[in-house]
């Protein structure tokens, strides 16, 4: 079955889950009497999800759609650098995870050089100094000159 | 009202003010192109900045020149990099990522800088002609107007509905509608559908999901395809293309034309801002488009550029006018600023242009003066900025998404809007991959909240949905919502039984 149609599925689904949750939404005592419900859009939208998951799941296949990515075949997929792909959405995960331990200027740097690296950069004496570089000036960017508060090393060095 | 204009660019043109006007531009494009910042958060953090300055309508000048950098600012992520940093940007990309894809980057942003130019000035225009009257018939709109307004802001996602793509554009937007109800609302104190994460209690932050569904998905699929991202490297053509020719100029004169005054009064409307102005904007001009002008919205036409960028930067003009004719903020930008007024001991409201004309008219000519500013500024600067795009593959994407990171972070300084981001940016991709449009999502998100806030109060009050064919205004609203809505598809039809007529006639045979 073709990819949209598995999402439509998933999508069915959600609605499903939140029209659960919307229904059985407990209401506080004094909102009980309003005409309109914190749980009432909720209740409409998701009503509305489950009719248009359906027809897209019913529906007849459609002509292929030749412009963006519709275009791309099982075969393509093959083709695709998926490793790389998850890989930096592993480091990205990393990130958020070692942003506060770490401090951001370190991980920052870690990111910048470990992406590029999974890209297949090698040319280390170019890349290291652009990653702090770039780390340290929107540190400072960000921590003097806008005031927001970015702790640059762990917690164990400040 | 001359002497006025005249007492205004004498403050204004001073050399100390035209500095400020320089430093505030320079100050706002350039933080402007980090997403996650946009005008509120930047004229906000400048205001300690501005008040040291001293001098009211000096600091006031110094903060139009910040927030008109911002919103110029905000375009350039939007075009380079599809990473739309603040709500009103948004529909920018919609064309202007796919001509920069094209290799026309340099020409997307001069467009982009022309139309905010010009959508500012015919806004400021306007501003000192009408500001007293547009001020008393803004309050007359209450929330069921909002609600209907809302409604045909999200009428603009029929522009995303292509052939056999409207059930999928209707899903999307209704999943944004619902990730929208996430978290408490203005009406509502229990937190809503939010699991029992205390992150999620303010609801999903929209740069994190701007971020998500636009930026993340372009960097993954250059990831997972290297040939894409040689497609549109346009070394070569890019400094013949800045410029604008003649033909191109005439065919978006119209629309700039149009859309200024159409953004300017719905950033008049207290509350409705150049989000929905740059939404509507788009719709409408895409409606009025005809036949293969048409088709080319969504993938780097120039009408579909100009048009919310002229609309965002008028709608922002216009939000001036509640706050200087009335001392009502028309927006969160203009809340700041009355702010920032109050601190500098000035008392904005109804008698501002009578006890202090210096200050009033001087905000009106700053706000004039900083866009020519900006123009003069920015127009040299095309060349560099859209270089950006020349950088090497190796670093341009991870520069990206610590672009994204950075900006979700700074929104909400909290790990698990990463998390958030990384986890929606790869459902966004395979969502792309299997043809649905993702701007609708966007869209739904962006006006669920105010369009749900705004249904409620109105319920509330009427005690009832009569409100909808009772009021005048509500009603008009909504039957042109209900057009833009269905009027492109009837159109289609049309269109298509006009073809099959014709070939009928021709004795070519139906369905081959």
């Amino acid at each position: 079955m073709a990819l949209d149609r598995w999402i439509a599925i998933i999508f069915l689904l959600i609605s499903l889950v939140y029209g659960y949750a919307a229904f059985n939404y407990p209401l506080l005592p004094f909102e009980r009497n309003m005409s309109f419900l914190p749980n009432t859009m909720p209740m409409v939208l998701s009503v509305l999800g489950v009719i248009v998951a359906l027809v897209i799941i019913l529906s007849p296949k459609a002509a292929e759609d030749k412009d963006g990515l519709g275009e791309i075949g099982l075969a393509q997929i093959k083709e695709f650098k998926i490793a790389q792909a998850l890989g930096l959405v592993g480091a990205m995960v990393l990130y958020a995870l070692l942003l506060r331990p770490i401090g951001f200027v370190s991980a920052t740097t870690l990111f910048i050089v470990g992406t590029s690296v999974i890209l297949g950069e090698r040319k280390f004496h170019l890349l290291l100094p652009i990653a702090v570089v770039t780390a340290g000036v929107i540190w400072y960017l960000v921590q003097e000159t806008l005031g927001i508060f970015l702790r640059p090393w762990p917690a164990f060095l400040s | 009202m001359f002497e006025g204009l005249m007492l205004g660019l004498s403050t204004a043109l001073s050399v100390q003010n035209i500095a400020m006007v320089v430093a505030g531009c320079l100050i706002g494009t350039f933080i402007g192109m980090l997403p996650g910042l946009g005008p509120m958060s930047i004229i906000a953090i400048m205001i300690p900045v501005a008040i040291s300055v001293g001098d009211p309508a000096a600091a006031l000048i110094m903060l139009a020149g910040v927030y008109y950098g911002a919103i110029f600012g905000g375009s350039t992520s939007s075009i380079l990099i599809n990473a739309p940093g603040v709500a009103g940007t948004v529909a920018t990309s919609f064309d202007g990522y796919p001509m920069a894809r094209k290799g026309l980057a340099g020409k997307a942003l001069s467009i982009a800088a022309i139309s905010s130019f010009c959508g500012g000035t015919i806004g400021v225009i306007l501003l000192f002609g009408f500001a007293p009257a547009l001020a008393s018939v803004a309050l007359l709109f209450h929330s069921a107007e909002y609600f209907a307004l809302m409604v045909v802001g999200l009428s603009a996602i029929a522009a995303f509905a292509g052939t056999g793509k409207v059930a999928k554009a209707l899903l999307m937007t209704i999943v944004g509608l619902m990730m929208a109800t996430v978290g408490e609302s203005a009406l509502f104190n229990a937190p809503r559908f939010t699991m029992g994460i205390q992150d999620l209690q303010s609801g999903f932050s929209f740069v994190t999901l701007a971020m998500a569904i636009f930026a993340l998905p372009e960097a993954l699929h250059m990831v997972l395809d290297p040939r894409r991202s040689n497609r549109g490297d346009s070394t070569s053509g890019e400094i013949k293309n800045l410029m604008i020719t003649k033909h191109e100029a005439k065919k978006i004169a119209p629309v700039i034309g149009r859309q200024s005054i159409q953004g300017f009064l719905i950033g008049v409307m207290p509350g409705a801002g150049a989000t929905i102005a740059s939404f509507l904007g788009y719709a409408v001009e895409r409606n009025i488009a005809k036949g293969e002008e048409q088709e080319e919205f969504g993938k780097g036409s120039i009408k579909g550029l100009a048009a919310p960028e002229t609309a965002n930067n008028a709608a922002c003009t216009g939000s001036f006018v509640p706050l200087l004719t009335l001392g009502i903020p028309g927006s969160g930008t203009t809340a700041i600023l009355l702010g920032a007024l109050i601190a500098l001991n000035v008392a904005p409201g109804p008698r501002l242009m009578i006890d202090r004309p210096e200050i009033f008219w001087a905000v009106i000519v700053s706000m004039y003066v900083g866009n020519v500013v900006l123009l003069i500024l920015n127009l040299p600067l095309i060349p560099y900025i859209a270089k950006v795009l020349a950088v090497p593959r190796n670093y341009l994407i991870p520069f990206i998404l610590f672009f994204t990171l950075m900006g979700s972070y700074i929104g909400q300084n909290n790990a698990t809007e990463l998390l958030i981001l990384a986890g929606l940016g790869v459902c966004a991709t395979i969502i792309r991959f299997a043809d649905y449009p993702l701007a609708p999502l966007l869209i739904g998100f962006i006006l669920g909240g105010m369009l749900e806030d705004n249904f409620a109060r109105a319920v509330n009050i009427t005690d009832g949905v009569s409100f909808m064919w009772q009021r005048p205004g509500t009603l008009i609203l909504l039957i042109v919502g209900m057009g833009l809505i269905f009027l492109p598809a009837w159109r289609r039809r049309r269109a298509f039984a006009r073809e099959r007529a014709k070939a009928r006639q021709k004795g070519v045979a139906e369905g081959d």
